[in-house]
């Protein structure tokens, strides 16, 4: 019975494993309650840096992050929209559509202007090959701002492919396949703008949540 | 006392390097050499880890018995990372977007419950603190070699993206040490770790070999010193 209490018996072991998981659960409940709201403001800095990267400096004057739309794409799939303002009125918005990469989904956010123009493009998370693919990426490679200034018009629907295919965008040496999902992305992305060009630019109320705010 | 502290130094950083002797932790050191930037990022990271963890291993030896030693340390450093991963998030945000995905992939890193074990559950605080700290630096010194050797091989520059990792002061640190090159792929990609690594250990092996020759020497000639640098 003695021993059972000493260094090696398994009421002391027990007691201390539970000690141990208890001062750590403390510990990180803790921590994980005092980092809460610095890292949610940290998160909605981050989004909105993201989502003013595709838009022309001084823009908008609104709180993008919060001034959203909900609407869903051709499959049913929801899309939540990120209106810019100026002076209440709605002058462009950003959404994020998927590509089909090479070695998985890209996300891309685009920002498009009141007339179906695009404003900016960036690619903001790929598992593409480093050294090929990668160059959608606007820290490796310029290619993602040819998209500035494009729409469903200019150049014509046939023409929105990589040079490969007929179309009017670069490809990469050695990796057709991202820039293609990339176009392919973006055609799409400027497709839903015109089938719900007239909810995305109205100038209606905002949202609940920013209204609440 | 110093001079134990020194041999802790240099074993960690040279002699016993948890990369370059150990070959412990290669999970991180294949995935984090892309670049010498990542590497020394991904060093630090587990630098700090690495001293604050044996130290509270030291500090709790006496009380952790032997058969359920494991778990504890396991609780302990995952508890350790968890901490730092929030911490970085919360306070040093732009930081943490680089080291982010480093931080993590700490907790995988068997050479930290590697120190615990050997070296922190038997020895005093200061020492098992000096341990960690040296074992992290010889972490961090083989971590930016590698990528160091990777990234001018795979493509040709030198410290991308130090900026971001160190502030912007560290802008001259990035060099473009070969212009308009091409790019040689294996490099970057996974094989190119191990083939830098494996040539990084024969390399050491030389100098290995070339310095207990001459030290042999050494002690022929002069006999009744001790050998220096046996490790």
């Amino acid at each position: 019975m003695k021993r059972f209490f000493q260094r090696d018996g398994v009421a002391y072991q027990a007691s201390l494993l539970g000690v141990v998981a208890l001062v750590a659960s403390a510990a990180l409940a803790l921590a994980a309650h005092h980092t809460r709201a610095p890292i949610a403001a940290a998160e909605a800095r981050d989004l909105e840096a993201s989502l003013s990267q595709v838009l022309p400096t001084d823009f908008s004057d609104n709180a993008l992050a919060t001034d959203t739309l909900l609407l869903t794409d051709a499959d049913g799939a929801p899309v939540k929209v990120y209106r810019a303002r100026k002076g209440g009125q709605v002058r462009g918005v950003i959404y994020q559509v998927t590509g089909k990469g090479y070695a998985g989904p890209i996300a891309i956010v685009m920002g498009v202007d009141r007339d179906g123009t695009i404003l900016g493009v960036r690619v903001t998370k790929h598992s593409e090959t480093p050294g090929l693919g990668d160059k959608v990426d606007a820290a490796k490679s310029d290619w993602v701002l040819g998209f500035s200034g494009k729409s469903l018009a200019e150049p014509q629907p046939a023409r929105w492919a990589v040079k490969k295919d007929g179309g009017e965008f670069d490809q990469f040496t050695g990796a057709t396949i991202t820039p293609r999902a990339v176009v392919k992305a973006v055609k799409q992305g400027l497709t839903f703008f015109a089938s719900h060009r007239a909810e995305l630019v109205d100038d209606g109320p905002l949202t609940t949540r920013s209204a609440a705010r | 006392m110093n001079g134990s502290w020194y041999g802790l130094l240099r074993d960690g950083v040279w002699g016993n390097n948890v990369v370059l002797v150990q070959l412990l932790a290669m999970c991180p050191t294949m995935a984090l050499t892309s670049t010498a930037t990542n590497g020394l990022g991904m060093g630090l990271a587990t630098t700090a880890v690495l001293a604050v963890s044996n130290s509270l291993v030291a500090s709790i030896r006496h009380w952790v018995s032997p058969d359920v030693r494991i778990p504890v340390f396991v609780v302990l450093i995952a508890t350790l990372v968890t901490l730092v991963d929030l911490g970085l998030n919360a306070w040093l945000h732009d930081l943490y977007k680089v080291l982010g995905l480093f931080i993590a992939l700490i907790v995988v890193n068997c050479a930290i419950l590697g120190r615990a074990e050997a070296f922190a559950s038997k020895s005093p605080v200061g020492a098992s603190f000096v341990d960690g700290f040296a074992t992290g630096l010889g972490f961090t010194f083989a971590l930016t070699l590698i990528g160091g050797v990777r990234e001018i091989l795979g493509s040709g520059t030198l410290f991308s993206g130090a900026r971001l990792l160190l502030g912007p002061a560290f802008a001259r640190l990035e060099l473009i040490v070969i212009p308009d090159y091409k790019g040689f792929l294996l490099m970057v990609l996974p094989p190119g770790g191990f083939l830098v690594l494996g040539f990084l250990l024969a390399g050491k092996r030389i100098l290995e070999g070339w310095r207990q020759r001459r030290d042999a020497a050494l002690t022929t000639s002069v006999p009744g010193l001790p050998k220096a640098g046996a490790a």
